[in-house]
């Protein structure tokens, strides 16, 4: 049974009380703390297509307009204030140099009438050079500590990225692994939601020693966000 | 038939070889000697038993024994191309023994991906005369700097197995690299050895050097007739299943009167399972092994040479010992379950007994009466040598975007020479302009039509209006990357030690698609043991011994080969023409007559379809008869128009030879001609197709042949695991960005032919318009019943992810609210 007050939202998402605020779980990936209208999305990578192009990998150049719609859409929804990346926005230290102007232009845009707040993390150890917006190591909102990198240990009132986690859930014959948010109360990580960001399972030992309780996933899904028990995941 | 008249001879000190060993040259080993030294095209149709090998190597022997010695080093004069690379080990032992026995001064060695660094620098400087390899060595040779030069005096290739390797993505890439050859050596002449096949002309269509050029046809004589027998354990037939459980006792009776048998069976799954019995009733403790595609490598191996060494009397077998070296001694085939289609049972059956006088031998084990039906019509088609045939091929793009990568690692190519030339292989001769330049683009800059990339071009077109690679750095790396062959990635099955469960010695190797089922704390059969699953950590399955304890069966018992038209058709004529029941076993022959009282039984031309209650829910079964992939496509489809309908379907289950479909609304009063239409092949069929796993599935592979993912790096070696999640994120992306790319078109056609036999099911719609026979019963009917049976076993896809998800949500909800 796990210790996590949450309910289903009429969003599709999960409302979840974490580290004393009352954050909603999107089922496209983003958290939104409503009373100060904060948009929070971790893990982008943009530019992740054309760093592989670079090194002779012709992946699809269409990652970071991808993200770029997902991330329009969320504020079409929301019309936040804020708009915090956790981290991780850039895929390497030269995307911003190789983001086309147009993708440039809809940053711009998106950050006329809000403020952007980029949480630098360890493949964009500077932040953005141009973009509009401030660039930090971390952020406090509504009692939440903002960061790229979980801390070691057990940490109270935290959200962070960067581990990209997703679980797998078994049914007969069949089993579905999705990006996911996981979290025990006290502190939550974000579900990576650049386009080509993968994900590393919730069982990984990457996340041992985070939580103090067995955690909550919270999976992503094309219309509904769904809750699930740590005893229902399986490793990969 | 093109056949020996008596006037060719051998030559000294052929001759007297063959009489020192008793041996007369057969018609069509000179005949085959006749076409080269007519200097023709040849493919030689032989069983096995046959002289085949010898027949194909016997004109270059000649040739090397009798050539004036040369001025310089002369390079490689035979190249011989082999499916397997065991096999090609196997014939360069074969051909040492002629070669030292008559004296020959002639070099034949073999190159496979096991041969050692210093062989393979050794063969590059001083070629042999005979060479034994690959497809995807050849495919790699095509990518070296230098191959024009390597393979100037190539004079002929052999191709092995010729009727297994050209029906696929690996025939495709071999066709290429031949035209490739064809450029180095114009005189070059190309031989093909197979195994009965229906249609030769389909394989000397994908020989020729170039459209409408002739390949002369030499058919060996045919052997002895197989006999064939079918087990029926205790005069009965199960109703249902699929490992022929019921008949295991007699199977281990009859191994032990045989000398050698091999036991085929259609799934890793199943031969796991009959290993399991048959070592649970082996007694005398008879030494019997286990060989399957999911097994370590090294550890086939070792079943091979036991095999080889004669000290086996069993082993029991998929796929992976369809084809492969001669084992003179094995005197019985026997296949457990159905055998799916006749091509594929010769060949199996002709792994016994490998001489021409003396007829092979084989038992047919059906597990249920449908398989009783299926074996008998498979025994018929073998008796009267009727075989499946293979539709022609249309050589797929992105084995063509590797082949043009390789080349440009070789040497510069002119774009619109290299374009003819690429249409004298069979399988690009009607390649299109437009479709070549969308692959170049492609193998340039990945094709999009956002022009991002074009600063990172992999290949680039010089001042000379050449197109080369970039730099050494992009062929290394595609050189690493060639082949037409994508294997699934495969974890290590390791013993869990200690309190933390820290991976320990290697059991061996499974696909990662095979525990998929399995939850930890599961037990499962593997290697012939009985183990627990702990978990999976990395690439590394942690399990630990669970001997003595049953194991947990995977529900879905179908076969990986769908049963093949050809086979399906007289199925279908067997099970409609009642005066033919009579060589059925009387149980399965009261089956069909209470189905004809209480139901129907269907004539060839028609569909059965049959609506009735049972339980709680209404049920469809149809009985197409077309094989488990349409079926599934079929059902999927129906149940997305049921919804449409408010039928409201639950539920559906498919084998090979019907399908049944559960919901909470009777279905007897629909309008099945309409809900039969073709039309369901247009959109309802794409936005199936677009969401499936199928589709991803062919998209990585697509991806992965292409070059547009890399199969290895030099130093982050990535698990297939993570390839597979981010290949998934990629199809999505392009998708949406792009939905006309060249690699989603390709998966497309792959996914259509392979998985979900689009063209078959296209077929069956037009073959069933108008003859659906519906009979509406307030029971269940005795056809049904083994349907019946398997629901429960199965969950029905649909939607199964959202299903899956939301279901462990809700078990969730229920326990916080309690």
């Amino acid at each position: 049974m796990s210790a996590v007050a949450f309910a289903r939202s009429d969003c599709g998402g999960v409302t979840a009380r974490v580290g004393g605020a009352d954050a909603l779980l999107r089922a496209t990936g983003a958290l939104w703390l409503a009373p100060a209208r904060t948009l929070v999305v971790a893990d982008l990578h943009f530019e992740k297509g054309s760093a592989y192009a670079v090194r002779g990998q012709m992946l699809p150049p269409y990652d970071t307009a991808e993200t770029l719609r997902r991330l329009a859409a969320e504020v079409e929804a929301l019309a936040p204030a804020a708009v915090v990346f956790l981290g991780d926005s850039f895929h390497d230290r030269d995307g911003e140099a190789r983001m086309a102007g147009a993708y440039v232009e809809a940053l711009v845009a998106l950050a006329r009438g809000r403020t952007l707040v980029w949480v630098v993390g360890n493949h964009d150890a500077d932040g953005p050079a141009c973009l509009p917006g401030e660039v930090v190591e971390s952020v406090r909102i509504e009692g939440l500590t903002l960061r790229h990198e979980p801390l070691a240990g057990a940490q109270d009132g935290e959200a962070a990225g960067h581990l990209h986690p997703c679980a797998r859930v078994s049914g007969p014959g069949h089993s579905v692994r999705r990006s996911c948010f996981v979290t025990d109360g006290a502190r939550i990580v974000l579900p990576a939601f650049g386009a080509y960001a993968g994900g590393l399972n919730v069982r990984d030992k990457a996340f041992a020693g985070l939580f103090a309780a067995p955690p909550l996933a919270v999976t992503l899904g094309p219309s509904r966000a769904q809750p699930i028990g740590w005893r229902r995941l399986v490793g990969d | 038939m093109d056949g020996a008249q008596g006037q060719t001879e051998l030559p000294q000190p052929f001759d007297a070889w063959f009489a020192s060993r008793g041996w007369r040259p057969r018609a069509h080993q000179l005949a085959m000697l006749d076409e080269a030294r007519a200097g023709r095209d040849a493919l030689l149709i032989a069983p096995t038993g046959g002289g085949k090998t010898l027949a194909g190597f016997l004109p270059s022997l000649i040739q090397l024994a009798q050539r004036p010695p040369p001025n310089a080093p002369p390079g490689i004069h035979t190249l011989y191309i082999s499916p397997l690379k065991a096999l090609a080990v196997d014939i360069e032992r074969n051909l040492m023994a002629p070669i030292a026995e008559m004296g020959l001064a002639i070099k034949a060695e073999s190159r496979t991906g096991d041969t050692g660094m210093a062989r393979r620098q050794r063969q590059r400087v001083k070629p042999p005369d005979i060479l034994l390899t690959t497809p995807e060595q050849l495919a790699l040779f095509c990518a070296w700097e230098g191959a024009r030069l390597y393979f100037a005096d190539l004079a002929c290739v052999i191709i092995d197995e010729v009727h297994s390797i050209w029906p696929s993505k690996r025939g495709d890439l071999l066709a290429l690299d031949l035209a490739r050859l064809q450029q180095f050596a114009p005189g070059m002449r190309r031989v093909g050895l197979s195994a009965t096949v229906d249609d030769p002309a389909v394989i000397q269509r994908w020989m020729a050097p170039r459209p409408g050029a002739g390949v002369d046809l030499i058919l060996g004589a045919a052997g002895a007739p197989p006999v064939v027998d079918i087990l029926l354990s205790g005069g009965e037939v199960p109703w249902a299943g699929h490992t022929a459980h019921h008949a295991m006792a007699e199977v281990y009776e009859v191994i032990r009167r045989a000398r050698i048998a091999l036991v085929f069976v259609n799934t890793r799954f199943q031969a796991e399972f009959a290993f399991q019995e048959l070592w649970r009733l082996n007694d005398d403790n008879l030494p019997i092994a286990l060989h399957h595609g999911s097994l370590a490598a090294e550890q086939r191996r070792k079943v091979e040479a036991a095999m080889a060494r004669g000290a086996l009397r069993a082993v029991v077998c998929t796929s992976t010992l369809d084809l492969g070296i001669d084992w003179g001694d094995v005197d019985l085939v026997i296949q457990l379950a159905s055998p799916k289609g006749a091509s594929r049972m010769v060949q199996r059956i002709g792994r016994a007994n490998h001489r021409l006088d003396e007829p092979s031998h084989a038992l047919f084990v059906p597990a249920n009466r449908f398989e009783m039906l299926e074996c008998q019509a498979a025994r018929e088609a073998i008796a009267e040598n009727a075989l499946d045939s293979e539709p022609e091929r249309v050589g797929a793009l992105d084995v063509l975007a590797q082949h043009i990568m390789g080349l440009a690692c070789s040497e510069p190519f002119n774009l619109v020479a290299l374009y003819d030339e690429l249409r004298t292989a069979g399988p690009y001769r009607d390649l299109g302009w437009e479709d070549y330049e969308q692959v170049v683009d492609f193998v340039s800059t990945g094709g999009y039509a956002l022009k991002t990339y074009d600063r990172f071009r992999r290949i680039v077109q010089g001042l000379d209006g050449l197109w080369r690679v970039r730099n050494e750095e992009t062929a290394l790396r595609h050189r690493m990357n060639v082949g037409a062959i994508v294997s699934a990635a495969m974890l290590s099955v390791r013993i869990s030690s200690g309190r933390r469960s820290t991976p320990g010695r290697k059991v061996g190797e499974v696909e990662e698609g095979y525990l998929e089922v399995l939850e930890p704390g599961d037990t499962f059969v593997f290697a012939g043991q009985v183990w627990r699953l702990m978990g999976v950590t990395g690439t590394d399955v942690l399990v630990t011994s669970a001997a003595g304890e049953d194991a947990k069966m995977p529900s879905w018992g179908g076969s990986k080969f769908a049963l093949s038209t050809f086979l399906a058709r007289r199925v279908r004529e067997l099970m409609s023409d009642g005066d033919h029941w009579r060589v059925l076993p009387d149980d399965v022959r009261e089956w069909l007559e209470i189905q004809k009282d209480h139901s129907a039984i269907p004539a060839s031309d028609e569909m059965l379809l049959e609506t009735f209650p049972h339980g709680q829910r209404q049920f469809m079964v149809a009985y197409p008869f077309e094989g488990r992939l349409a079926h599934t496509t079929l059902a999927m489809l129906l149940t997305r128009r049921l919804e449409r309908l408010g039928v409201g379907p639950l539920g559906f289950v498919c084998n090979d030879y019907a399908l049944t479909i559960w919901s909470l609304k009777p279905m007897d009063g629909l309008d099945f001609a309409e809900l039969f239409a073709e039309d369901m092949l247009g959109d309802d069929l794409e936005a199936w197709l677009a969401e499936s796993a199928m589709m991803k599935g062919a998209f990585k592979a697509c991806a992965l042949i292409s070059g547009l993912i890399e199969r290895r790096f030099r130093q982050d070696k990535k698990s297939g695991r993570q390839i597979s999640f981010s290949t998934d994120l990629v199809y999505d992306v392009l998708r949406r960005h792009q939905p006309d790319h060249l690699l989603l078109r390709a998966a497309r056609a792959d996914a259509a032919k392979g998985m979900v036999d689009v063209a078959r099911l296209g077929q069956l719609l037009i073959r069933i318009k108008g003859r659906i026979r519906h009979a509406a019963l307030d029971r269940l009917s005795p056809f049904s019943v083994p349907m019946m049976l398997e629901i429960g076993k199965q969950l029905s896809p649909g939607s199964a992810g959202e299903m899956i998800l939301a279901d462990a949500a809700e078990t969730l909800i229920a326990e916080a609210t309690a």
